[in-house]
């Protein structure tokens, strides 16, 4: 399968860990994703006012960008380029006025003719590839390998767009089973992190971060599995905070489906940078033999 | 909060604006609540997210003073769960829009410290200026 | 006797005012016939040091140019206006302490995250970069890009003027290239020059221009070489 593939700005950043663990594991499961020559960010958040053009800009460029590229399908990875780019796919269909002003407003730009299907990677693995395949591939099962999916806000509301039931998801439990890890089944595992409010209210998401996290352990949770570079921040960075606030708190590490993934297909942990975490997963995957005591991963040895 | 009821506050400026620019009918919402019981942010809200809604719906213009519009991060939970259709989310928007469209911000990006900038991810600094700022 | 061909005349409209001017000359040459002086907004006047920004319109067209005054010719019904200083935010930073780690471009200029991708900054600029496309580079810390795609830039500042999301287009490009030289591509020429200095290559010449008396230093001034311009 040969699709186009859009990255955005925090896999570039602190996500990287996230790209380069999906990229690996795409090409192990012989999908070619071809990074966009020319992107820009999504603007991460779809803009609510329906007279708001303006923020419909970016995330249109990008698929004028596909469509240059001679793609008809696209696929992200993060959680809220997927929402936001999603939604401006919708207007597209729903909305041809609004298409022929911003056509006319980008008028350096060929005409974006709306023909452009954008995937998140997760859907790719259950429609396309199908979690029995993935099955067969599995390398190393993630056998005893307790992991708390969360999905946040972003991959399943609003409905229109969700890759998933909003209410009783099961794309990240589905793929757990496959790659063969016990599911710990989270009450909050939709509840949102605080988002954005972390850069000006970190407090409010320090105390939701606690919960998030201490409802997961509760369950009995080694890790928490996610889509989305900005719950991982939240979820894995704000533990510090909620530590300092909490003294009894101890948290759990926090990781991106594409890592469990990775490692499930036999690939080596270099290529999922848990290094650039907060909470190091490295010691709960050598405690549950995921990988071996003494393996090198990135010039530390456990 | 009080309020007067008459024709001409429910008929408000206000109302229309934000109508205007969310594209909601606020008068399908029959108040049940759903939005409110589901609200994360609500432990830290001044005024529920169903009473945000009464308050345009009666013209308050004391709404866009209230901490609710801007605690609301978006989540889409009272969206899908509103038995009545109203999304909700576009309604906070529109009534932040009118304070950061007259060029007032909600945050000041040169309060951020270095060390907060440091650590910051482009996603979180994106979606928050697109949020809070004019 | 031969007849002299007549010149003819067009008009611009300088802030507004209507000028006759000969065709053929420049925005900046033919606002001089019209009687302005340059004291400020004028540099090289050969299109390398950005100090004659002019905004202008045509004569039935809604489009908006930008260009610089010394390289672009006036138009018959052109309106325009110079734009020749831009106020702008610049960041402190010390070259020495940036750090590699994170994103040091939106350390110092996290306006860059208000980007809404518009474009607009790119249909501004007299240079035809592709301004969007470097700010963009810069948020996805892909330095080398960045600073390749701003490299030409003359830091004019239409680009700033014109930015919905009041980002300062032209200082986040100069920041970007002075990381990209730090940690991607260290200059070794720079290297050079640097221990040339400090063995005090030059400290003749400085020494001797430092001693010289005013009018002297007009005299070399008006003296020196200037690259021919056709």
């Amino acid at each position: 399968m040969n699709l186009a593939y859009y990255p955005g700005c925090t896999l570039k950043n602190q996500g990287l860990g996230f790209e380069t663990s999906a990229l690996a594991a795409a090409q192990a499961l012989d999908i070619e994703m071809k990074e966009l020559d020319r992107w820009n960010c999504c603007g991460t958040v779809f803009s609510l006012a329906d007279e708001d053009l303006m923020h419909y800009l970016a995330p249109m460029r990008n698929f004028v960008r596909v469509q240059e590229e001679g793609f008809d399908k696209v696929v992200t990875l993060c959680s809220m380029c997927y929402n936001t780019m999603k939604r401006t796919e919708q207007i597209v269909k729903d909305d041809p006025e609004k298409l022929k002003t911003i056509n006319e407003f980008m008028y350096r730009e060929e005409d974006y003719r709306g023909e452009v299907k954008l995937f998140h990677l997760l859907e790719l693995f259950r429609d396309e590839i199908g979690y029995e395949e993935i099955k067969k591939r599995v390398i190393r099962p993630l056998r005893g390998l307790k992991v708390a999916p969360y999905y946040g806000c972003m991959l399943t509301r609003p409905k229109e767009i969700g890759i998933d039931d909003w209410e009783e998801p099961r794309i990240m439990e589905d793929l757990l089973s496959a790659i063969d890890a016990e599911v710990v089944k989270d009450p909050l595992r939709g509840e949102c992190c605080g988002a954005y409010h972390t850069v000006n209210a970190k407090e409010l998401v320090t105390e939701r971060t606690r919960m998030i996290v201490s409802s997961a352990k509760k369950r009995g949770a080694d890790c928490i599995m996610l889509s989305c570079p900005l719950c991982e921040f939240n979820l894995d960075l704000r533990q510090r905070d909620t530590a300092k606030e909490y003294t009894d708190f101890v948290g759990i590490p926090v990781v991106y489906f594409t890592q469990l993934l990775a490692l499930a297909l036999g690939l080596t942990e270099d290529v999922c940078r848990f290094d650039l975490h907060y909470i190091d997963p490295y010691p709960v995957l050598v405690e549950k033999n995921i990988i071996e005591e003494g393996e090198e991963v990135h010039g530390k040895k456990a | 909060m009080k309020l007067r009821l008459s024709v001409t506050t429910t008929n408000s400026a206000l109302l229309a604006k934000v109508e205007e620019i969310s594209g909601e009918n606020l008068s399908k919402c029959y108040h049940c609540g759903k939005c409110s019981a589901g609200c994360p942010s609500l432990t830290n809200m001044d005024c529920l997210p169903n009473q945000v809604i009464r308050a345009v719906q009666l013209g308050d213009e004391k709404v866009l003073e209230s901490e609710t519009i801007w605690l609301c991060a978006s989540c889409f939970t009272c969206a899908v769960r509103c038995p009545r259709g109203v999304d909700l989310s576009k309604i906070m928007e529109a009534l932040r829009l009118l304070t950061l469209r007259k060029d007032v911000n909600h945050i000041e990006v040169k309060e951020l410290t270095q060390e907060e900038l440091d650590e910051l991810p482009p996603i979180a600094l994106v979606s928050n200026f697109r949020k809070m700022t004019s | 006797m031969e007849k002299k061909p007549k010149t003819k005349m067009i008009s611009v409209f300088v802030m507004g005012k209507e000028h006759k001017v000969p065709q053929g000359l420049t925005i900046m040459k033919a606002m001089e016939h019209a009687g302005y002086r340059f004291l400020r907004g004028a540099g090289c006047r050969a299109g390398f040091c950005g100090a004659c920004g002019t905004v202008y319109r045509l004569k039935g067209d809604y489009k908006l140019h930008f260009d610089l005054a010394c390289q672009t010719a006036a138009e018959d019904g052109m309106a325009l206006t110079q734009l020749p200083f831009v106020p702008a935010n610049k960041a402190t930073y010390h070259v020495r302490l940036i750090k590699k780690e994170g994103n040091p471009i939106l350390k110092y200029y996290p306006e860059v995250a208000r980007c809404v991708s518009c474009n607009t900054c790119t249909k501004a600029c007299p240079q035809e970069l592709e301004v969007m496309d470097y700010v963009q580079a810069a948020l996805k810390n892909d330095i080398e890009k960045a600073a390749t795609l701003s490299f030409d830039c003359i830091q004019c500042g239409m680009c700033a003027l014109r930015c919905p999301a009041e980002i300062v287009q032209y200082h986040v490009g100069q920041l970007v290239r002075r990381v990209h030289g730090k940690f991607v591509n260290k200059s070794k020429q720079l290297n050079k020059r640097v221990n040339e200095v400090n063995k005090g290559k030059f400290d003749t010449d400085i020494n001797e221009l430092m001693t010289l008396k005013h009018a002297k230093i007009k005299d070399k001034y008006s003296d020196r070489d200037i690259e021919a311009l056709h």
